[in-house]
């Protein structure tokens, strides 16, 4: 049915540039929290930090390879960005729902998705700046040697991983919501065997070719061995696959798994209005 | 005549069980049958006890929840299949919601939420400043909201439904966990920001008779998921000024001793309440001369009349008359 009454103009603000204002806005808090909560030095630096020294202390026990120990504090500065997925992406919009939050997104003419990347955004820099910390302490520490085979290759696998592992986490926040308080539950069994599946410290070609493979839907297992391959002297004989494969691997994968965030916002946001339970909080 | 801010067609909304939920197998009619028309630049409420399906309605108007039958616009847009084009023009404030993030300031929260709006920095910050000296927040603008009191986030979140300068703005329970005096500073801001401009609309849900009264042009009364009466208040009112109301404090009343009086030829309703070691009674009489076998029943019994007043109707009287039972007897699921 029709209404037959005067409409409004409404769309005051639109486009682009509310997409891009929700973004920044929404990454906002993440930024801010590295000056405000000072405990993350010791929560996302020291304490990663100290797990890596386990693994280098092994692999110096037997004498391993020195490429080995830049391995680990690779595989340790990456792992931050595996935990920020899980935690900060995969089981955010159960809180924001809880909060109350969610029901004002939904309800606000910006797009969810730029809610997501906003999310996403923030978490990134902020990681970045644990995982540069994990990467130059630890490399000082143990006196790790870097040779680079391609700067602009390193910088083209880096960017490509944080693409698809913070699509994986904008797909993570809607199917974890979706699933209720399960999520929790998933977001803690995704977090370990990752480590391991990812060869998060040790050379994935230590599995066999099809565990390996499998494990490569986790966007960290061929951005680790990519990294590792272009930064040390002999990554490439410890590596899975060509770098360039690996190359067009993660960018399929970054491509996959934002379409499918999109896909699930959507089912997300039709759930939400369908059943109303999803934006009900607890607050 | 004056365009419609809000338009409901028998709208109704059935909540089905979860299939996980053990406990609720049933299906709950939250709304039904719901059909209101709300012009532009009217300040309107929905007055109802907890459950009454209020929070439903504004979900359904404000885009979150897809009614289950009916049809509802807001501003002329289907907020069903258009809320593209209501999410705009609306924004919407709850009592005791805890949105926001406590890492943020005031100023920081409020400034988050006007950029899901579109508004530039500059703008944004300008009716921060504004709405903040309105709520009597200036000098909490850089307080962490996470420092906040109850009362204090409550203000922070009621500047956040103002800020984006809404069509229609609907406020459901807006001064729940405010004190007295900021209750009253809330409601006085609300009727001025709406006096200001006739475009604006509030839709305002409340359980508070008082607030209804003193606020709404007009107000629905809505129990059990249907509107009973709509109406101003004042006309509302006048439906019970046939009738006689009077507030009768006795010496303690027993339930026999109630619902002996309710049975009285001529008494509409008896709603008793204890009240410092004696009883309180609200009586709707058909007449004044019904009053008579009221008093002799209570001489009868040996019970001490300590005061009676005779009263205007408020709209509390209007919803027992029309519900049977007070918004506490329904809420607390006494019947009748």
């Amino acid at each position: 049915m029709e209404s037959n009454r005067d409409r409004v103009t409404p769309l005051r603000h639109s486009g682009w540039r509310l997409f891009a204002r929700t973004v920044m806005a929404r990454a906002y808090p993440r930024l801010i929290m590295n000056v405000r909560e000072k405990w993350w030095v010791v929560f996302d630096i020291v304490l990663p930090l100290v797990g890596v020294c386990a693994y280098v202390f092994v692999y110096r026990a037997n004498h391993a390879p020195a490429d080995l120990i830049g391995f680990v504090i690779i595989g340790g500065a990456m792992s931050a960005y595996w935990m920020n997925v899980l935690w900060a992406m995969g089981n955010q919009l159960f809180w924001e729902k809880e909060t109350g939050n969610l029901a004002l997104y939904i309800m606000a003419p910006s797009s969810m998705m730029a809610i997501l990347l906003g999310m996403a955004l923030g978490g990134m820099v902020t990681t970045t700046l644990r995982a540069a910390s994990i990467l130059v302490i630890g490399s000082l520490l143990f006196d790790v040697r870097f040779t680079i085979a391609s700067v602009p290759l390193l910088a083209a696998v880096f960017v490509l991983a944080l693409v698809a592992l913070y699509g994986m986490g904008m797909m993570f926040a809607s199917m974890f919501l979706l699933l209720g308080r399960e999520g929790w539950h998933l977001v803690n069994l995704a977090q370990e065997p990752v480590f391991l599946i990812s060869g998060t410290f040790f050379p994935i070609r230590s599995f066999n070719f099809w565990v390996a493979a499998g494990a490569s839907i986790v966007p960290l297992t061929l951005a680790l061995d990519a990294i590792r391959q272009l930064s040390f002297s002999t990554g490439a004989e410890l590596g899975f696959l060509d770098v360039r494969t690996e190359v067009m691997a993660l960018a399929g994968l970054g491509v996959a798994f934002l379409v499918a965030a999109r896909h699930l916002l959507h089912q997300l946001e039709r759930l939400a209005v369908a059943e109303g339970r999803l934006t009900e909080s607890r607050a | 005549m004056r365009a419609l801010a809000v338009e409901t067609e028998r709208l109704g909304r059935v909540y089905k069980p979860r299939k996980n939920d053990r406990h609720d197998s049933k299906s709950r009619v939250a709304l039904s049958d719901v059909s209101l028309i709300v012009p532009r630049g009217e300040l309107f409420g929905l007055l109802g006890p907890n459950g009454a399906g209020k929070t439903t309605l504004i979900k359904i108007l404000t885009t979150l929840l897809a009614p289950s039958s009916g049809w509802a616009a807001v501003e002329g847009y289907d907020v069903h299949r258009e809320p593209q084009f209501v999410r705009p023009c609306i924004n919407m404030v709850s009592g005791g919601e805890a949105s926001g993030y406590g890492l943020l300031t005031v100023r920081e929260n409020l400034w988050m939420f006007s950029q899901f709006y579109g508004l530039s920095s500059a703008e944004a910050n300008r009716r921060i400043v504004e709405l903040l000296a309105i709520v009597k927040m200036s000098d909490r603008m850089n307080t962490k909201s996470s420092q906040l009191s109850t009362g204090l986030r409550q203000k922070m979140n009621i500047a956040r439904g103002f800020l984006t300068d809404p069509k229609v703005l609907f406020l459901d329970e807006p001064t729940l966990g405010l004190d007295v005096e900021a209750s009253r500073d809330a409601r006085q801001y609300i009727r001025r920001w709406v006096d200001e401009d006739s475009t604006r609309t509030v839709l305002l849900t409340t359980h508070y008779m008082v607030e209804a009264d003193e606020l709404c042009d007009r107000v629905a009364i809505i129990n059990g998921g249907r509107v009973l009466a709509c109406d101003t208040p004042s006309n509302l009112k006048r439906r019970l000024q046939r009738e006689a109301i009077f507030h009768l404090d006795a010496t303690p009343l027993a339930a026999g001793d109630v619902a002996s009086i309710a049975a009285l030829p001529g008494v509409q309703k008896a709603t008793h309440h204890a009240r410092d070691g004696g009883s309180s009674v609200e009586l709707i009489l058909q007449e004044e001369r019904v009053l008579g076998p009221v008093i002799s029943l209570l001489e009868s019994r040996r019970i001490g009349l300590v005061n009676l007043t005779k009263r205007e109707p408020t709209l509390e009287d209007v919803f027992v008359a029309l519900v049977g039972r007070s918004m506490d007897e329904v809420e607390h699921g006494v019947e009748s």
